[in-house]
């Protein structure tokens, strides 16, 4: 086993530093033009360059058109010749955890790699919050980061950071790259992995010296991922063993989760559902994987789902989980989900099975291809035996859909609904907008109230739940889709964590609309507080609407240049979305001022069981007798342990 | 709990090693103990882990050090068809009067004197680590001045080779 860093320096530390000094182009050798060496390159015949040029080709071979970054020091080099690329469009950002979910945003709603750069030290460690967020949420993004010179490493060097130790446990996988040859193949390798098997993000930390020195570039090159192997294909054996258990069944339901999006298997899923015509949940990463406006659609499961989707899980005797990984969010008390329920678990990620819940029929692949074979294997057993009869248990779920939707109590004293507010926002702007959203109350109700008839039109950070992931990942995702309206439904919380990156929109003229669930709160927080600390509101006051102004989202708008408006009636809802609709070039900020007690509902509290479901606070769905069998009835919910 | 002896084939390049390890902090495994190498292929080094895990949390360390890029392969040692050693050097207290009596005990544990001084002796044992367990046992009396120990290495017994096959499937 080699040692880590040391032998590394051994083998190519002093050689790289004396090659540094001759990279350097002067007048006797002067750098090769973009253009020119774009053309040799593309002849696929070996040209010199320097490392950061074989970076900018190796991105330009692997079709990169957007990257957001911001330069500094060690990633210095690189930017050089970014200056020139013709194909790669370079979008500076204010922060650098602006351009990480830029990247996600930009994955998430075209499914390409999304592309983020940053320099050594502080510029890497800003990128760890959204690599972690990618990584919790399967988004395929490489992320680029300067080091200082490989002789520093080690040294406590100035903007030294150890990025690729810090973000082992954040990353599909990472890199450290010291030798300029080496960039070629580990930019291939870093958008192989990103974007194959389970998606996820890669670093690429590259030392100053290897940017610089001289190296030659060819491509393609060289894969070697000798331990890479994912498996897409499913085991006929275990399709026909979850054929079985389908037919069997009679209370089954899908259960679907992001793999479905990323797998983009929206089409197989939806043939899946008219042959079997099994009921659907779709977890909040699966929003739009089927459309909303399906019969059969129940929609969200969890601590926020809906009545009609929880407990459908919780009465099935068969959970066919397609691409979901049986989150605590989705389950709530683990033991006591879907207790009677057999299990099959499809993913593509074999980690995953298992991992929370026992699976009867383990599958292990693609979701696409999952879909289509076990729609086959289905159809055959239909055909051979007439298949499985869930006629009863489609009634009762569809049932309960109607009996308990999702909805809310307009304020008394008519002050505006945030619910109204996005349920408005989805009807106008529609379902072939992308929806973007923070993380708390309003990221609950953009789920619920929003009608998603598309897949990645919906994107939201799930898994580490980052507030602040709105307003990039909103500009990423324009980036990506320039043709497309993007929404970014934000809180007033999370609006101020990340709102400098309108200044990147005004001038990059990304004109994503920003709707700002402006409640003076940090809105979810001060819900538990509401429901159990006794309303005591710990540090949950924004001073952003009631009382003070601090800042004034409009003014902070039109600061940046952007449109600012503002809204705080429900008569004056419809005038102010269609308003921010007409303005296409520039970004649009709203200020929704909003009633400040409202909660989302439903909801399980954290750690009990998905039983205890609440449809308003203290307030069980009313069962009919039928139903209510075999319920246990709430008692006193043991709230929060989370 | 139950302990379990995982062979890890991964790739020779640095960083591997602290990978695996954070790997099994970060998700509540314990090391009980490990083992690092090359094999006979250079690219290839070869991790000997023991775990201190029941069944089902074994197969979630299996599938997360397989999702590793650079792991190449795991394969868990059953006892029975598997050859386990662990070298410990001991260095135990040893005068004229009881010299004798602990160089009674390294021939009867096979162990070797490999340093000698007039208060001490320090003795060099291979085995398993039950053997190990019991020759540590018999030696405490004189005093135990220091005790360094390797991580179990492990094979499994037969002829077929699990690099081989690793190599193969790259």
């Amino acid at each position: 086993m080699r040692g880590p860093r040391p032998a590394q320096r051994a083998e190519s530390g002093d050689p790289i530093v004396s090659e540094t000094r001759a990279a350097t182009p002067t007048a006797l050798h002067p750098a090769p033009s973009p253009a020119q060496v774009a053309q040799q390159a593309r002849a696929k015949a070996p040209v010199e360059v320097t490392g950061a040029q074989s970076l900018v080709l190796s991105l330009e071979a692997m079709e990169v058109d957007t990257v957001f970054g911001i330069p500094g020091g060690a990633i210095l080099p690189a930017y050089d010749p970014l200056l020139d690329s013709v194909s790669v469009r370079h979008i500076l950002v204010r922060h650098e955890q602006g351009a990480g979910h830029a990247a996600e945003g930009y994955a998430a709603a075209t499914g390409r790699v999304g592309v983020c750069m940053a320099t050594s030290g502080p510029g890497a460690t800003n990128l760890v919050t959204p690599l972690a967020d990618a990584h919790m949420d399967s988004v395929p993004i490489v992320a680029i980061t300067g080091q200082v010179a490989s002789s520093s490493i080690g040294t406590d060097a100035f903007q030294e950071a150890d990025i690729r130790g810090i973000t082992m446990p954040i990353t599909k996988h990472n890199y450290l790259v010291t030798d300029p040859a080496d960039i070629p193949r580990v930019i291939a390798e870093a958008f192989h992995i990103a974007s194959t098997g389970r998606p996820g993000p890669v670093l690429v930390d590259i030392s100053k010296d290897a940017l610089q020195a001289r190296t030659t570039f060819s491509w393609p090159p060289k894969i070697a991922l000798p331990g890479y192997h994912p498996v897409t294909r499913p085991h006929g054996k275990q399709i026909r063993e979850a054929a079985r258990l389908v037919a069997a069944a009679r209370r089954p339901v899908l259960y679907v989760g992001g793999g479905v999006v990323r797998a983009r298997a929206s089409e197989e899923l939806r043939r899946f559902v008219e042959l079997t015509q099994i009921p659907v949940v779709t977890t909040l990463m699966a929003r739009g994987a089927l459309p909303d406006s399906h019969p059969l659609h129940l929609g969200m499961p969890g601590m926020h789902g809906s009545v009609a989707a929880v407990t459908a899980l919780q009465r099935s005797d068969l959970v066919i989980a397609l691409g979901a990984r049986f989150d605590d969010r989705v389950t709530g008390q683990l033991s006591t989900f879907a207790t009677q329920a057999k299990v099959i678990h499809a993913d593509i990620d074999p980690a995953e099975i298992g991992k929370n819940r026992i699976a009867q029929v383990p599958i292990v692949g693609d979701c696409k291809a999952v879909i289509a074979d076990l729609a086959e294997a289905v159809e055959a057993d239909m055909d051979a035996s007439g298949g499985g009869d869930y006629s009863a248990w489609r009634a009762r779920v569809t049932g309960w859909k109607e009996t308990f939707p999702v909805g809310y109590a307009p304020p008394e004293d008519g002050s505006l609904a945030p619910q109204y507010v996005i349920e408005r926002l989805g009807e106008i702007a529609g379902p072939e907008a992308v929806y973007v959203a923070g993380v708390g109350q309003h990221q609950m109700w953009a789920a619920q109230f929003v009608r998603y008839e598309r897949p990645n039109a919906w994107l939201n950070s799930g898994g580490l739940g980052t507030m602040g992931y709105a307003v990039p990942a909103a500009m990423g995702a324009q980036a990506g889709e320039p043709d497309r309206t993007v929404w970014a439904v934000d809180g007033d919380g999370c609006f101020q964590m990340t709102n400098q990156e309108l200044a990147t929109c005004v001038i990059n003229n990304i004109p994503i609309k920003v709707a700002v669930i402006n409640n003076s709160s940090l809105g979810m927080v001060r819900q538990w507080q509401t429901l159990f600390y006794n309303e005591r509101y710990s540090n949950t006051d924004l001073h952003t609407s009631v009382g003070s102004r601090v800042p004034d989202f409009v003014k902070l708008a039109e600061a940046y240049g952007c449109v600012g408006l503002r809204c705080e009636r429900p008569e004056d809802v419809d005038a102010t979305i269609r308003a921010a609709m007409e303005v296409t070039d520039r970004p649009v900020v709203v200020d929704f001022v909003v009633e400040r007690d409202a909660m989302v509902w439903p909801m399980v509290a954290a750690g009990v069981s998905n039983d205890l479901i609440q449809v308003a606070r203290d307030t069980a769905p009313r069962w009919d007798r039928e139903d209510s069998e075999a319920i246990p009835q709430p008692t006193d919910a043991n709230h929060d342990r989370g | 709990m139950s302990k379990h002896t995982l062979s890890v084939l991964v790739e020779n390049k640095p960083g591997v090693l602290a990978r695996i390890a954070a790997l099994f902090s970060r998700r509540g495994f314990n090391i009980d103990s490990l083992a690092v190498g090359e094999t006979e292929h250079a690219e290839v080094s070869r991790m000997t882990v023991v775990v201190d895990v029941e069944d089902l949390p074994l197969e979630q360390v299996t599938k997360q050090l397989n999702k590793l890029v650079e792991v190449l392969k795991v394969v868990e040692l059953e006892p029975g068809s598997a050859v386990a050693r662990q070298v410990m050097l001991i260095k135990v207290r040893a005068d004229a009067a009881t010299r004798s009596q602990v160089l009674e005990f390294v021939q009867v544990f096979r162990a070797n004197v490999v340093d000698v001084a007039t208060e001490s002796l320090t003795i060099e044992a291979t085995g398993t680590s039950e053997k190990l367990a019991a020759l540590l046992e018999v030696l405490e009396p004189f005093g135990v001045r220091e005790l360094v120990q390797s991580g179990v290495v492990a094979v499994g017994r037969g002829p077929r080779s699990i690099t081989d096959r690793a190599l193969r499937s790259a």
